[in-house]
């Protein structure tokens, strides 16, 4: 068991534990605390500055993500000198940020749009140079807008040290750092996994979904949590659905086995829902083909010949395989119908397989 | 899992996977976790991040091998003699945790005696590895604090797939190295409700919750829940009705969300069997192979629409959610309900929480389960209670056996079904990739990933490709004894001499054309990791 450790956080006594750090501490107990460059999933960086504390008996702010909690601190989270700071943190940013929210595809789910708005900062308070550079999307999933990009390190980050990957790095210096791949070269499958955890981890538009491009932003998209269908880890994340149809996939930071990290199919591999391959009609074979047919037309036509064979063959000639991709529901209801209405048990899943 | 529940009663992972983190030793064995499953292998990741020593068994040069202290780059399907060989270091140098050995196990002697003539000498002429990586690995694993073993369907694929579970409890056992957090077995399986499938208990043998269909008891229950007689007779495995559909015996199959004619070892002898059906009614969302044997194929909803529950491979039963209607109106759970109904045998339920609430009434592991109670993060098995928090954790006092006690299992080493021979020189390894699920009905209709990943690619080792004078991307011919496919190489360091690897995913290069009708003669899993091939150059 960790130590208990005793703080106080605007006046009110908190119970923490030992080898937290002060911005875990408020967020357990309640107590916001603006991030940009902080990941859940990733050591603390400190570089954006937004999660400044004072503590009492030391004279200058300090970032709550990189300090550990310590019995008997006295912790201030908000204060007119505070608020002035992250007021020209965020200036500064948006000195350099376009000024693109009406269309940009991260409106309304963009941590810097918003601050902006809670502490009331309008971009042009300072008038600096503005990058302008090409939007990268050379590859069909990760599309990057270096200029939305307020270097947060966080995409670099997660790629090196979630990942282990280190397909993007931070590059130049100065006005002129921002996050890219070796050179410069177009993301391929022998330099990056196509997770898109860089995409997740991205506080702003400068990384983003390109399949879902244009086709829905935060307020008009319906967000459904569930759980992969593609492999055993069973990581959770949110469908994104708009007008009936899946348009995205956002990851779910509470979720037990996945804390929000997906893989290339977690994230990008829903297209196949609405495929026009997908059957959508029951079909009954015709000569060496097949016509459409009613529900009711099939079921029918399945439950006499079940029922026939039944009775000709002897229940021990019918069965069913059921699917370690279906549903648990689904292989129980099967395992009850091949029992319980064919009676036999020759009922198997195909989990050896 | 039959391996893992004769040794240790549960045929599951003992663990989570979030406790992967915190084990100081993985053991990763026969699982290409990054690109098998990618999410695991970030818990993974952290783990190589807080300084875990990795010790990998593979016969391909994954890309984990980058991270680990010893490769061991055994031979495929030499697994049995490579963990006897670990026993028997771990047995000669005092490694082993006598106290755990006498207070939680059973069979000890019988193992001592087993390993005994599993010499690294003697290993090293069946595996391929050299003693001294033997030793290192042997001392590694006993002598951490936490170890956790990581394994995969390099170890199930094989028809010594259930004996080569055992052999790693065995080796889990001597070091007393499961039973407690971050310390365990983690069978990392292919498809994403293996678990759930089987504890559902859609087998010949047993009911939902792995109880026997044999056992009077049981039957009793079931039959008063379902308000039916049911059969005592056990049913015919899945390769067994195929077996007599072909022989004439067995007549109609309905086949729920599978695609046996692709992803079946030995397709010839699948597809002949599907074509003597009488009836074949398949369920699915997509055409595939095995549809077009069909007399009705009815569609099926993808996982986005409908209400469910899937197990993970930590035991954590997780639910999905609808988030738009079935395309084809109907969703599987309704089709069955109104199939049955039809036949004379009524089902009805108003939702799928419904099923579940009937299905914890009839299986102890998940008693306390229901639908409200799933709300938040889902919950372990076995959940006996409705005020159970689950299990993370399993064996922590007991082993699920009868006395508590595991079982060590004494086996010997037999090697692979089909081995390379001078007119079938090369091992075939399959496998999956990151990119690609299954039989790729689902990720070959992302554009994407096809964009990304197209086509098969057969991997062959520098060595191989020099001699057989095959250049990077050429187009091949492989064959085997049953079949031959066209596809194209890659050369890489990947694979060692005398082993090739492809995976499954793609229609157009059926792998499992190739691959043998060997199968673990207990769970009936086929040998999907090893067969003989030969290659051999286009003529243009
Ligand atoms: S997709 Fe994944 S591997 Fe590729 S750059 Fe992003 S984080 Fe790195
Ligand atoms: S996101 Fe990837 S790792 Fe996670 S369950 Fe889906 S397929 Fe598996």
């Amino acid at each position: 068991m960790k130590k208990p450790v005793k703080a106080v956080i605007n006046g009110r006594e908190i119970i923490s534990e030992e080898g937290r750090t002060v911005l875990e501490a408020c967020r357990e107990a309640g107590i916001y605390i603006p991030t940009l460059c902080f990941d859940e999933r990733l050591e603390a960086y400190g570089g954006c500055r937004l999660c400044l504390v004072e503590v009492k008996g030391i004279n200058r702010p300090l970032s709550s993500c990189t300090t550990p909690i310590q019995n008997g601190m006295e912790i201030t989270t908000e204060s007119p000198n505070l608020t002035e700071l992250r007021k020209t943190m965020l200036s500064l940013i948006l000195s350099n940020h376009p000024d693109d929210c009406m269309c940009c595809e991260k409106a309304g789910d963009c941590s810097l749009q918003e601050l902006a708005y809670q502490y009331e900062v309008t971009p042009g308070k300072y008038d600096g140079e503005r990058w302008n550079l090409p939007v990268k999307d050379d590859n069909p999933f990760i599309s990057f807008d270096p200029n939305k990009c307020i270097l947060c390190g966080r995409c670099v980050n997660i790629c090196k040290n979630l990942m282990l990957k280190g397909a993007i790095a931070m590059t130049g210096r100065g006005f002129n750092s921002r996050p890219d791949t070796a050179f410069g070269r177009p993301l391929t499958p022998e330099t990056c996994l196509f997770c898109g955890q860089c995409v997740s981890a991205c506080p702003t538009g400068a990384l983003i979904e390109k399949q879902s491009i244009g086709k829905g932003r935060n307020h008009s998209l319906r967000r459904i949590r569930t759980t992969c269908s593609y492999c055993g880890t069973g990581c959770n994340f949110y469908l994104n659905v708009k007008g009936g149809r899946v348009v995205k996939v956002t990851s779910d930071y509470e979720a037990p086995v996945n804390r929000g990290s997906l893989c290339i199919k977690g994230r990008f591999g829903y297209e196949f829902i609405h495929h026009p391959d997908r059957l959508t009609t029951p079909l009954i074979r015709e000569g060496e083909g097949f016509r459409e047919a009613s529900w009711d037309e099939a079921l029918d036509l399945v439950a006499s010949r079940f029922n026939e064979l039944k009775e000709k063959y002897g229940p021990e000639a019918v069965g069913a395989f059921s699917s370690s991709r279906c549903t648990n529901e689904e292989n129980y209801l099967i395992s009850k119908w091949v029992r319980a209405a064919l009676g036999s048990n020759n009922v198997d899943n195909c989990a050896r397989v | 899992m039959a391996g893992l529940a004769t040794s240790l009663g549960a045929g599951a992972a003992s663990n989570s996977f979030n406790q992967i983190g915190d084990a100081d030793t993985l053991f990763i064995f026969g699982s290409n976790t990054t690109e098998g499953h990618p999410v695991v292998s970030i818990h993974v990741n952290r783990a190589i991040r807080n300084g875990a020593r990795i010790i990998v068994a593979d016969p391909r040069e994954i890309e984990l091998v980058r991270h680990a202290e010893v490769w061991l780059n055994l031979r495929p399907g030499s697994n049995i003699a490579l963990l006897n060989g670990l026993i028997h270091i771990i047995l000669k140098e005092d490694l082993d945790n006598r106290d755990f050995i006498r207070k939680r196990t059973e069979g000890f002697e019988e193992l001592r005696a087993a390993v005994e003539a599993y010499s690294p000498d003697r290993v090293e002429k069946i595996t391929g590895v050299s003693p001294k990586k033997l030793i290192k690995a042997a001392r590694i694993y006993a002598g951490a604090q936490n170890a956790m073993i990581l394994y995969g369907l390099g170890v199930t694929e094989h028809q010594t797939g259930t004996e080569n579970a055992m052999a790693i409890a065995n080796l889990a056992l001597v070091c007393g190295q499961i039973g407690r957090p971050a310390t365990g077995i983690m069978a990392l399986r292919g498809q994403n409700n293996v678990q759930g499938a089987s504890d559902m208990g859609p087998l010949p043998a047993t009911f939902t919750g792995y109880q026997s269909v044999t056992d009077p008891n049981v039957r009793e229950k079931f039959e008063k829940s379902w308000g039916v007689k049911l059969p005592a007779k056990p049913g015919l495995k899945s390769v067994e009705m195929l077996d007599e559909a072909k022989d004439g015996a067995f007549k109609g199959l309905f086949i729920l969300g599978e695609d046996p004619a692709q992803t079946d070892p030995d397709l010839r002898h699948v597809r002949e069997a599907l074509g003597s059906l009488e009836f074949l009614v398949v369920q699915d969302i997509f055409p595939t192979e095995t549809t077009r044997f069909a007399h009705v194929i009815l569609p099926g909803a993808s996982f986005a629409e409908k209400d469910g529950t899937f197990t993970n491979g930590e035991r954590r039963v997780q639910r999905i959610r609808k988030a738009i209607e079935p395309l084809s109106g109907m969703a599987e759970w309704q089709v069955l309900c109104e199939l049955s109904s039809r036949m004379g045998h009524k089902m009805k339920y108003d939702h799928p929480s419904e099923i579940m609430d009937e299905i914890a009434s009839l299986a102890t592991i998940y008693r306390g389960i229901s639908y409200r109670r799933l709300e938040d993060g889902g919950i372990q098995w076995p959940c006996p209670t409705k005020d159970h928090p689950g299990t993370a954790t399993l064996y922590q006092e007991m082993f699920s056996r009868p006395g508590g006690r595991a079982r060590f299992i004494a086996l010997e080493h037999k090697g692979p079904a089909e081995a390379a021979d001078s007119s079938f020189p090369l091992v075939l390894i399959t496998g999956r990739r990151r990119e690609h699920y299954n039989n790729g009905s689902m990720t070959r209709r992302v554009r994407g990933i096809m964009e990304l990943f197209p086509e098969e690619l057969l991997e062959l080792s520098p060595a191989d490709a020099e001699r057989l004078k095959i250049k990077d991307g050429e187009r091949v011919k492989v064959l085997s004894r049953r079949g031959e496919i066209e596809v194209k190489t890659k050369v890489t360091t990947r694979s060692q001499e005398g082993n090739v690897f492809l995976a499954f995913h793609h229609q157009d290069a059926l792998t499992n054309v190739l691959t043998s009708e060997h199968r673990d003669p207990i769970t009936g899993t086929p040998e999907y990791k090893a067969c003989a091939v030969r290659i051999e150059k286009l003529q243009n």
